[in-house]
């Protein structure tokens, strides 16, 4: 073989693990979901019947789908927000040297490096109906009284907002480093000509800084509007999708219904319902990655 | 009434950190051009920034138009700063550039744009006013640079070695700009340079700095021909004074005025023999390197500097007749290098 034809095999040969990788665990499973969701599959059913867009049609009539597709959006707005201003507010108090900066930073860490099963179980705890240890304190401090304590996890309101803020605590050390990040980019001399030129600090912050950090701050909302919008770890522990549905997702729906309900194919349905966001989110992050690399 | 006078002004940093600056004492004229010139990690640029109201100084006091301004943010100063690297804001055209500083003074909208133009015709730079930074050549972000600083007609410019990411060719006529639009709209200016051919050329007055120590404030005339030290005789002039060490204290002369004994006319001269090891020939002048043969300082390393007009020819490793004009030796003290006549 000569080195030419060779260089010719070598360059796919060496990509073919990685495709046949997203092809086996993306691919198939992608196009299995799209097969089950037009089709009348059960757990354990050997035929398949094709029905058209029966499941779609059935999913869309169910309450419990439409109050998961909205609890998809409101869980991950809010989580988004949140932990954007928290990120932001964080990175900022990080960025300057201060005795003890490394340990605070290595903290402020950790809740993303704990699998997020373990964190999430300890807040279980801390937020259960009986043991929390926030309604300990609140009791202590005369706030609630002993025999009327909220139930973080029993409670519609309390419940999506409970999850949400786990959801938050978990996700709120990534942005914070992605946008700690954006504003160590930012040369020192920048905001420095602002302030010589007479900008207060509100104005240096929102007319300079971020600004210059907005691809990187939307890197960081892309990604996290990922994490969040297919994730179901803490609803699945905490909640459970309850109390009555009222903390469902999508993703959550789909597995309960697909998987724990045995109706793979309208879990199929759910999930698929997923798929635009998706790819909109996907098209935006390639085109923010592009208009990086031409600046 | 000084436009910006220090007092004692004093900043220690943490050890491991340069730039302290030490006891500087300074007023500035009216409208002068005021360069600070020392080499790196002198505190000139430190000293820029404490006047700026980007570093708060350990001791002493900063007057700004008679009024201490200590306490004062940059913002309450009311001064313009031209950064080394232009510091333009990237996600701003050149407009949004130059009008920022007018935005943060609350200037209504039409006021803006009239200002805008004004500064931007000045500097020829109204064609530029959409492109946004990346767009711009090094010469073209400096005059934006500029005008943002002048837009808001500060009493004080402030300039940080504005010069020195332009190439050669073009850092010669952007000097010689600098100075004539200085000149032109006359506020008093501070200039931060290493570079002794900008301080020469733009200064009024120059302060040479070292060590975080002023050494020496004067004239461009001044600071070369009566150097208050041997630092300043050394840090001025290429190649640097002679200096040679005898019993009575160090002698010091400029390798211009060390001439073959011919040239030299005046009768008030001093006599050297001189052995050359090297000569450097570059167009306009040569470079003479050698050793002094005999007499008080015999051994002493010294260089001298004629004009290529000069018709001798001089051969390696041969002695020959040089002089200097007994007027143009400066006494400096052994011990402390300072100048005694």
């Amino acid at each position: 073989m000569s080195a030419r034809s060779r260089e010719r095999w070598l360059g796919p040969a060496m990509l073919l693990p990685a495709v046949l990788y997203i092809v086996a665990l993306v691919g198939v499973p992608l196009v299995l979901a799209a097969l089950y969701s037009v089709g009348d599959v059960k757990v354990g059913s050997v035929g398949y019947r094709f029905v058209g867009l029966d499941n779609f049609r059935s999913v869309l009539e169910s309450p419990a789908f439409r109050r998961a597709l909205r609890n998809s959006f409101i869980f991950t707005i809010a989580s988004q927000v949140l932990s954007l201003v928290g990120g932001n507010i964080l990175a900022l108090a990080l960025k300057d040297a201060f005795p003890g900066r490394r340990f605070v930073r290595y903290l402020i860490l950790l809740p993303w490096v704990a699998p997020v099963s373990i964190g999430s179980m300890g807040w279980k705890w801390i937020l259960d109906s009986l043991y929390s240890i926030i309604n300990w304190v609140l009791v202590w401090l005369h706030l609630v009284k002993p025999l009327d304590v909220p139930m973080w996890l029993g409670e519609p309101l309390l419940a999506m907002i409970s999850v949400i803020l786990v959801h938050v605590w978990h996700t709120l050390p990534f942005t914070t480093v992605i946008l700690l990040a954006g504003w160590t980019s930012i040369p020192k001399d920048i905001p420095e000509a602002a302030q010589v030129d007479g900008a207060g600090y509100f104005r240096r912050l929102f007319e300079i800084q971020i600004p210059m950090m907005l691809p990187i701050i939307n890197v960081a909302v892309l990604f996290g509007i990922i994490f969040t919008f297919t994730d179901m770890t803490v609803i699945y522990i905490l909640t459970r999708g309850g109390p009555y549905d009222t903390t469902q997702v999508l993703p959550s729906l789909a597995f309960f219904t697909g998987i724990l309900g045995s109706d793979l194919a309208e879990g199929a349905a759910i999930s698929m319902f997923l798929l635009p966001l998706l790819v909109v989110v996907a098209w935006l992050m390639l085109r923010t990655a592009r208009r990086a690399e031409v600046t | 009434m000084a436009v910006v006078e220090t007092r004692k002004l004093t900043k220690t940093f943490r050890k491991g950190e340069v730039g302290a600056v030490r006891d500087v004492d300074l007023a500035s004229h009216e409208g002068e051009f005021l360069v600070l010139l020392g080499p790196s990690g002198s505190g000139k640029t430190t000293l820029l920034r404490m006047i700026a109201g980007l570093e708060t100084p350990t001791a002493g006091e900063i007057l700004i138009g008679g009024a201490v301004v200590n306490d004062q943010t940059p913002r309450e100063r009311r001064i313009a700063m031209v950064f080394q690297s232009y510091a333009l804001y990237p996600h701003l055209s050149v407009f949004g550039n130059i009008v920022f500083p007018l935005k943060s003074q609350g200037v209504k909208k039409d006021e803006r744009q009239k200002k805008a133009d004004w500064a931007a015709g000045l500097l020829g730079i109204g064609h530029l006013m959409d492109r946004k930074p990346r767009e711009l050549s090094g010469g073209e972000r400096q005059r934006v640079a500029l005008a943002r600083a002048i837009v808001r007609e500060p009493s004080l410019f402030l300039l940080d070695e504005p010069l020195s990411n332009l190439d050669a060719k073009l850092r010669a006529s952007a000097r010689e700009e600098l100075e004539q639009f200085q000149k032109r709209i006359g506020t008093t200016t501070i200039y931060v340079t290493h570079d002794q051919v900008e301080a020469m050329a733009m200064g009024d007055r120059i302060v040479v700095m070292d060590k975080g120590r002023v050494r020496q404030i004067g004239t461009p005339a001044e600071v070369y021909d009566e150097p208050a030290d041997t630092f300043v005789a050394t840090f001025l002039g290429s190649p640097p004074m002679n200096l040679v060490t005898g019993a009575d204290g160090i002698t010091g002369f400029r390798p211009e005025h060390f001439l073959p004994a011919r040239a030299v006319v005046s009768s008030e001269s001093v006599a050297q023999r001189l052995t050359l090891s090297h000569e450097e020939y570059l167009g306009a002048e040569r470079i003479l390197y050698g050793t002094l043969a005999d007499g008080l300082f015999a051994g002493a390393k010294v260089v001298s500097r004629i004009a290529s007009t000069h018709a001798s020819l001089f051969k390696k490793d041969a002695t020959y007749d040089f002089a200097v004009e007994r007027r143009h030796l400066k006494l400096f003290d052994a011990a402390t290098g300072i100048r005694k006549t």
